[in-house]
């Protein structure tokens, strides 16, 4: 099986959390879209990972571990993130993210 | 057609066709649920690619902790489609077509790229002793950062969640 099929499988998740961030307002929708933005990624990585594997190299594990390390900071990110979007809703009792443009001033 | 190739074809549909809900349902617990199924069709890419080990682990913590994570937020503001923030229609359209813009143009640039296509032969370098030895003998600095760094998170998480 070619290996472009998981490049344009990624290339599609890829849009789709673009196109997520882009048209939404909620803020946790769009940090769920980053989400889905870093798992394309991680997938593409994973494909890449099997294709050197496939070659005969031996460092092929290195980009499994990479997506491991990728899975450790979004875990990092999303326990930060969440604690943010709530502070953000209690204070305005909104997560419309237009609200904060506030910060601008 | 083979095997292989239907399994990715029905695993992709869903997983497209789920993340597509993410971004296009009106009620944030719908996008939630169409996340986790997203992310259950990613793990059964990764087990067809010989990532086993990371498979348990993306479900294990996207699925079983950062989608939970997002649900109890979700039902702690008590969101729901009434309250959901309304874009202009123009926005909307204008973040469609630069999506689909750069989609057109990613799959233009790397449609002719000449890639060696993947066995089907299993491989052990998705098992956990191999992942293993190579994170603990190459990668157990990087490792350990992430440990500091997610006490960092932690801390940081409690101190902007308290109540001042």
């Amino acid at each position: 099986m070619p290996v472009q099929y998981y490049i344009f499988l990624s290339i599609a998740l890829f849009c789709i959390g673009i196109m997520g961030v882009l048209m939404r307002r909620n803020a946790i929708i769009i940090f769920m879209c980053i989400e889905l933005l870093l798992n394309a990624v991680n997938l593409l990585l994973v494909a890449f990972s099997k294709m050197w594997a496939d070659a005969g190299r031996i460092d092929a594990a290195a980009a499994q571990i990479f997506v491991f390390f990728i899975m450790v900071v979004a875990a990092a990110e999303v326990a930060v993130g969440l604690a943010i979007i709530v502070m953000v809703y209690r204070n305005t009792h909104s997560v419309d993210i237009n609200i904060l443009n506030r910060l601008k001033n | 057609m083979n095997t292989q190739q239907v399994i990715f074809l029905v695993l992709s549909a869903i997983s497209l066709a789920s993340a597509m809900g993410v971004i296009l349902s009106k009620n944030p617990v719908t996008s939630v649920l169409c996340l986790i199924l997203t992310f259950f069709t990613i793990a059964g890419h990764y087990v067809m690619l010989n990532a086993q080990f990371l498979a348990v682990v993306h479900i294990i913590v996207y699925a079983g902790a950062i989608m939970v994570l997002f649900l109890f937020v979700i039902m702690l503001m008590n969101l729901n489609a009434d309250v959901e923030p309304q874009k202009r229609n123009w926005l909307k359209y204008a973040g469609a077509i630069s999506g689909g813009t750069l989609l057109v143009i990613l799959v233009a640039a790397l449609r002719d790229a000449s890639m060696p296509s993947l066995q089907s032969g299993s491989t052990d370098i998705g098992l956990i002793a191999n992942l293993g030895k190579t994170l603990f003998h190459q990668y157990v600095v990087p490792f350990e950062i992430s440990s500091v760094l997610f006490l960092s998170a932690m801390v940081g998480a409690v101190v902007i969640g308290k109540k001042e």
